[in-house]
């Protein structure tokens, strides 16, 4: 059992939690992840480590199937029955120069621990934000702390720059390119913001998102196809050059049980499980 | 023996053969011949008297026989279950020439089940010594090399990557097979010895290799979990799995049970299941008792199928359609599986592995529809941890290269079951963690 240490929300439907795993604390680094099954009938699903502080590891994530749900719904002092990790190759964190992570969305939270690793080793690093509104927006103060410049974006405006991370990414491109960068968010950002450097050459990490199972290489469930060939993305991955992933196919394997994910959340809001009290 | 009738049993995933009793084993018992130099034992890869346990239950006396067991074997439920008796202990019967032979695996499971009723004596331990050792997956060679160094006297800690221990036990071999209660129970007693069990740890990531090199001897038996793909087009859909997924979701996840428990699996109305060996029976069966028709494509003939033949003879009872001296060419659908193009083979002469090669007959192509394909057509050892140890050697086919004596390249690491000998069966597993055991309690007894 480990121990939910505090949790909250950081924008609508978006949810920090910290969990004591000293086991994955210990031995974290940038770009891992670990999978996590709530109760004895739960669902095994891979969640970022977002931070690490002693025998803590962070999670932050969007309510949005059956298992975030009941994630959210954990308060402190709640227990999640298993946590396995840290899974995955971490982050290439080596000296390139200057970096600039680009984070979408929830994906924003996966982005601190690599700035912090890449400044480490002595790297510039800009970051690059964005959400759909100011409302949606997270970390802004976190990532301003960890990186020498931060650009934040929205698509309408609301804050910060207007419009999708992709244009200031290609402006840096052409104006100081970076020796390596990060995109990291829904698969179809991914897809296009990678696509901004690509012309210019740039090495630019993505950090893929598949349907898992075990986490540990057993199931083939995380199949992504790299370069023309399978990989798993739980033991080969889950970073790979961007400009090498087949992002369609990635797309349409997130979609395996979209049925089942709609039912499974109606079992659950029909039983009580979402905490709504019945309000919705 | 006694199996349920194949209509009922599809409607459920209750246990396919529902033992013997009492009385049933008794006289069993009497058929022996109690032979002077019983051949039975040989053919037990992990040596179990198995005459004399036959003949305390003659005597009726199940308390010693099952005592007779467990000096070489602590997991005698699974094995009685899931062994492949008829090419080993049964397999050297003297009485099978002329007429059956001793039901032995029927009679090592009824006195398991017996024990498990009727109270459970866990074996003696020796007196406590100071080593420690690793051992890495919670599988059959990983519990049976454990509960070896335990009963030695070594501080066992046994380190298992998933949420329940148990490996192929648990993911892999389904509930109508092998009920995970009796699975639990006799990991149970495992811990009893003494054996520290860590769930959730993945060693090379929770636990980093120099931490496991500072145990003084390791224990590698981390099976063979990387599931093969045939490489064929249209097989990333929407409704392929590898046995490994199919298996893992039902059996360790409850996904037949789904929306009740959170993981779900498609079966749709027809499964198609490539390959001819235990698991490719396991999913078909599987799949069959989710309502799906199932259809086994085999490319070889039915008797070159490497499943043991009561597991086919069972699949066949369920209505699970085979199609032998077939072939998969692709999978159909436009991101999301319709069909599977087969192609039906013609047998030629003897490949090296005794087995007729199989090509393919121009012309035959047709298609067979499908909502859900799941290929069952082998798995070769996890590379992840090896991968990390500096100095370990692998076989071509992936596994670890190590002597007779179960020792790696690396002196201190020894390695036992699929991690060693590329995937095979359970009791192979435990014999070989047997060997693994010994020789360690060897090397630090020299020290």
């Amino acid at each position: 059992m480990y121990r939910v240490t505090s949790a909250r929300s950081l924008a609508e439907n978006v949810f920090e939690t910290w969990i004591e795993a000293p086991h994955v604390s210990k031995n974290a680094e940038a770009g891992q992840f670990l999978v996590l099954r709530i109760g004895e009938d739960g669902e095994r699903i891979p969640l970022t480590i977002s931070g690490v502080r002693g025998d803590l590891v962070r999670v932050i994530f969007m309510a949005v199937g059956t298992t975030t749900k009941k994630l959210a719904g954990l308060k402190t002092g709640d227990t999640i029955l298993d946590v396995v990790g840290p899974l995955g190759k971490p982050s290439e964190t080596h000296h390139f120069g200057s970096c600039v992570l680009v984070g979408g969305g929830v994906g924003i939270a996966c982005l601190p621990i690599i700035a912090k690793a890449l400044k480490a080793s002595g790297n510039t690093v800009i970051g690059i934000i964005g959400a759909r509104n100011k409302d949606l927006l997270i970390l802004e103060d976190e990532m301003r702390e960890v990186c020498d410049e931060l650009i934040v974006t929205t698509d309408d405006g609301s804050y910060g720059i207007k419009g999708f991370a992709a244009g200031p990414l290609k402006e840096i491109c052409e104006t100081r390119p970076p020796n390596a960068v990060w995109v990291i968010g829904p698969a179809i950002m991914m897809k296009v913001t990678s696509g901004a450097t690509k012309p210019f050459g740039i090495k630019t990490f993505v950090s893929l998102n598949p349907i898992m199972v075990d986490g540990t290489g057993m199931c083939g469930s995380c199949r992504v196809v790299v370069n023309g060939e399978t990989r798993f993305a739980c033991v080969d991955g889950p970073e790979f050059d961007a400009h090498l992933v087949d992002f369609d196919l990635l797309m349409s394997r997130q979609r395996f049980y979209h049925p089942e994910e709609k039912e499974s959340v109606e079992h659950h809001h029909h039983a009580g499980g979402c905490g709504c009290g019945g309000r919705h | 023996m006694s199996d349920r009738p194949a209509e009922t049993r599809i409607l459920d995933f209750s246990e396919v053969d529902s033992g013997i009793t009492a009385e049933e084993a008794v006289a069993e018992a009497t058929r022996c011949l109690q032979c002077k130099k019983p051949a039975c034992s040989s053919g037990c890869p992990v040596g179990i008297d198995i005459k004399g346990f036959i003949r305390c239950i003659e005597g009726e006396d199940f308390r010693s026989a099952i005592a007779i067991i467990k000096e070489s074997n602590m997991l005698p439920a699974i094995c009685g279950r899931v062994c492949p008796q008829e090419v080993q202990c049964e397999g050297e019967c003297i009485l099978g020439v002329k007429d059956k032979p001793i039901a032995i695996g029927a009679l090592e499971r009824f006195l398991a089940d017996w024990e498990r009723e009727n109270g459970i004596v866990v074996p003696a331990v020796a007196a406590k010594r100071s080593e420690k050792i690793a051992i890495v997956g919670s599988g059959p060679a990983g519990l049976t090399a454990a509960a070896e160094l335990a009963r030695n006297g070594f501080s066992v800690t046994l380190f298992e990557a998933l949420h329940d221990a148990g490996g192929v036990l648990i993911y892999g071999i389904p509930e109508f097979r092998l009920p995970k209660e009796i699975v639990r129970s006799e990991i149970e007693e495992v811990k009893r010895l003494g054996v520290e069990i860590k769930t959730n740890h993945l060693v090379g990531r929770s636990l980093p290799v120099d931490e496991l090199l500072s145990y003084d001897a390791i224990i590698l038996a981390t099976g063979a979990g990387l599931p093969a793909f045939m490489g064929i087009s249209g097989e990333h859909q929407i409704g392929v799995y590898s046995a490994n997924e199919f298996l893992t979701r039902v059996n360790l996840m409850h996904a037949e049970a789904f929306p009740q428990y959170d993981t779900p699996v498609k079966i749709g109305g027809n499964v198609v299941v490539i390959g001819g060996g235990n698991v490719a029976m396991d999913a078909a069966r599987v799949a069959r008792r989710m309502g799906a028709e199932v259809t086994l494509v085999y490319r070889r003939r039915r008797e070159d199928m490497p499943a043991r033949r009561i597991e086919v003879h069972h699949a066949e009872e369920e209505g699970i359609r085979f199609l032998t001296c077939t072939n998969p060419t692709k999978i159909l659908g436009e991101g999301t599986v319709t069909g599977v193009c087969v192609v039906s083979m013609n047998m030629c002469e003897l490949d090296d592995s005794g087995r007729p090669a199989a090509t393919p007959i121009p012309g035959s192509e047709r298609i067979i529809p499908a909502d859900v394909v799941i290929e069952a057509i082998g798995q070769s050892p996890n590379p992840l941890l090896i991968q990390m140890i500096d100095g370990l050697i692998r076989e071509k086919k992936g596994n670890l290269k190590v002597d007779e004596s179960g020792r790696t390249t690396i002196p201190k690491i020894f390695a036992a079951g699929d991690v060693a000998t590329g995937a095979a069966t359970v009791i192979l597993a435990m014999g070989a963690a047997k060997v693994a055991a010994e020789s360690v309690t060897r090397m630090l007894s020299e020290e």
